[in-house]
């Protein structure tokens, strides 16, 4: 697999305070990575030098193959960035700043590719209002289009969501997963549901440094704590059966007739073992529910 | 380069800052040369221009002051300045382009002072007896004064995110270096120096091309002054790399 984005020994000091520090990782040409880590960790940082708007203070940051300081305007062709905030000029129309944008690229079939663009992020209706007039959904779009014009080999998307409505997240969301079937994507946000629909691999980043690094999967199984079935039995148990089922995990009582039991190993097997002993115990069991480990806690945990 | 020009010519035209421009340089000139008791052409007995040429490098400190102010404060404050400056152009590219854009403005709101010449050389007794050399000149020299004033612009609108501050610099260089040296060379200060102190000033060489003498030391004077700014204004603009 050839390497989209290599950044080795990355540092970057403001003033006294490091942004990020000593930051290592490889991103493989075709992944959906998501960066995710506390305000002020470093994330945007990390895409500023990437997209080589600000210069690292220390250590090399490399788009495929090519130094992002060195090759800074060859860099800046195979990158499609959509910064924090979104900027755009609120004064031009959409299809205009669209075909500005193309020409920045210096496309050869500007007009379709503008066509092509809003056809594709949905802006047909709004292709001749000013951006000013559109929504914050619809001016993510706007941002989106301008990022993907020149068909990027990677695209660096700092906090694509933020700020819209469930509807609009989940549009923006198909989006790039469409988009992103062929092409490498950094993105970077704070919502854990986001990472866990879209991405193929997470890191986490806290105070400039990666603290977690792979699929949303395994980072779950590594940071997670053990995994937990909800129980509730048709009434409450006395403490010999308690300590019975104190046998096969950690048992905490959760409220009136529910128990929450926590084992490290596989939880099929505490299933069915939950099930003998309610029928030994000549209990009823009303509900089993599995507590899924989220991404959120595998978050917390390392970014505390 | 010129997709920014082309872009920041759009943006004068479409948030009327050029037809303003235009239209309030034309009124003013309008009003002082043909129409104003103290200066107007038609009393004053003389077939020249001069009353426009004077007149226009003052109207000028602020008109241009506001074309430019917006340039770089409004990309800064938006936040577009990180857009653009990620997109494969440089930052000469960039800076030339808003530069380039300014200076049209500039030129179109002149271009229409022409027919000023053309009513002057027909009204001039006998008609066509009028130092067309000198108006040639004036015109040359009066571009490459708006030409220094943008690269002046440019350079306050790069320095800060806030167009009032950035008009407000620009509207003070722009007064300094055209006419502060005449004044402060007045002074005495440094004895047989006065000459060296206006000969900095942008009045001085601006007077010379006013004759129809077009001199080299003139023309380099500009180009170089228009060249530090623009370096100036480079160096700012890489500001955020420090």
């Amino acid at each position: 697999m050839d390497l989209s984005i290599q950044v080795e020994h990355l540092s970057k000091l403001y003033k006294q305070q490091k942004a990020i520090d000593d930051l290592n990782f490889n991103i493989n040409s075709g992944e959906i990575v998501g960066f995710l880590g506390p305000n002020g960790a470093g994330k945007t940082t990390t895409m500023k030098i990437l997209t080589g708007y600000i210069p690292p203070s220390s250590g090399k940051a490399f788009v495929n193959g090519l130094d992002v300081e060195e090759n800074a305007i060859e860099v800046r062709k195979l990158i499609g960035y959509l910064p924090e905030h979104n900027p755009l000029y609120t004064d031009m129309y959409v299809k205009e700043y669209l075909e500005f944008v193309a020409s920045i690229y210096k496309l050869s079939n500007k007009k379709q590719r503008v066509d092509d663009m809003i056809e594709l992020t949905g802006l047909t209706l709004e292709r001749h209002k000013k951006i000013g007039q559109l929504s914050k959904g619809y001016r993510q779009r706007v941002g989106l289009a301008q990022a993907i014009i020149h068909n990027p080999k990677v695209l660096i998307l700092d906090e694509p969501t933020s700020g819209l409505d469930p509807n609009q997240i989940a549009e923006i969301r198909n989006l790039i997963t469409n988009i992103g079937k062929e092409k490498t994507v950094l993105l970077s946000t704070h919502i854990m549901q986001e990472v866990e629909a879209m991405c193929t691999r997470v890191m986490i980043i806290n105070k400039g440094v990666i603290v977690a690094n792979g699929q949303p999967s395994e980072l779950k199984h590594m940071f997670g704590a053990s995994q937990a079935v909800q129980f509730t039995f048709n009434k409450a148990l006395s403490p010999t059966q308690i300590n019975a089922l104190a046998l096969k995990g950690k048992v905490s009582h959760l409220q009136d007739f529910t128990y929450l039991v926590q084992v490290s190993t596989e939880i099929e097997g505490l299933k069915s073992e939950v099930f003998k002993f309610a029928v030994e115990q000549d209990l009823i069991l009303t509900e089993i529910k599995l507590i899924e480990q989220t991404l959120e806690e595998v978050f917390k945990t390392v970014t505390k | 380069m010129w997709s920014i020009l082309v872009k920041e010519l759009r943006g004068f035209l479409s948030s009327l800052i050029a037809i303003i421009v235009i239209v309030v340089f034309l009124i003013a000139n309008g009003l002082f040369l043909w129409i104003f008791k103290e200066t107007n052409l038609l009393d004053n007995g003389y077939a020249n221009m001069d009353p426009l040429f004077d007149l226009a490098p003052i109207i000028f400190i602020f008109l241009i002051s506001a074309i430019t102010m917006r340039s770089f404060s409004e990309e800064k404050k938006t936040g577009t300045f990180e857009t653009l400056s990620t997109k494969p152009v440089t930052d000469l590219e960039i800076i030339l382009g808003k530069y380039l854009a300014g200076l049209l403005i500039v030129v179109f709101s002149i271009l229409p002072t022409l027919t000023y010449y053309y009513t002057i050389h027909t009204l001039a007794v006998p008609a066509g007896n009028i130092d067309t050399g000198a108006i040639w000149g004036s015109y040359i020299g009066l571009i490459l004064l708006s030409a220094a004033y943008i690269a002046i612009g440019l350079f306050a609108s790069v320095i800060t995110d806030n167009q009032i501050v950035s008009f407000i610099v620009s509207m003070f260089l722009c007064f300094f270096f055209y006419t502060a040296f005449d004044y402060l060379g007045a002074f005495n200060v440094i004895k047989d120096n006065n000459f060296f102190i206006e000969w900095m000033g942008i009045d001085y060489h601006y007077r010379n091309i006013s004759k129809g003498i077009i001199d080299t030391r003139d023309i380099v004077y500009f180009i170089s002054f228009i060249t530090l700014f623009i370096w100036l204004t480079k160096i700012i603009f890489n500001s955020r790399k420090w």
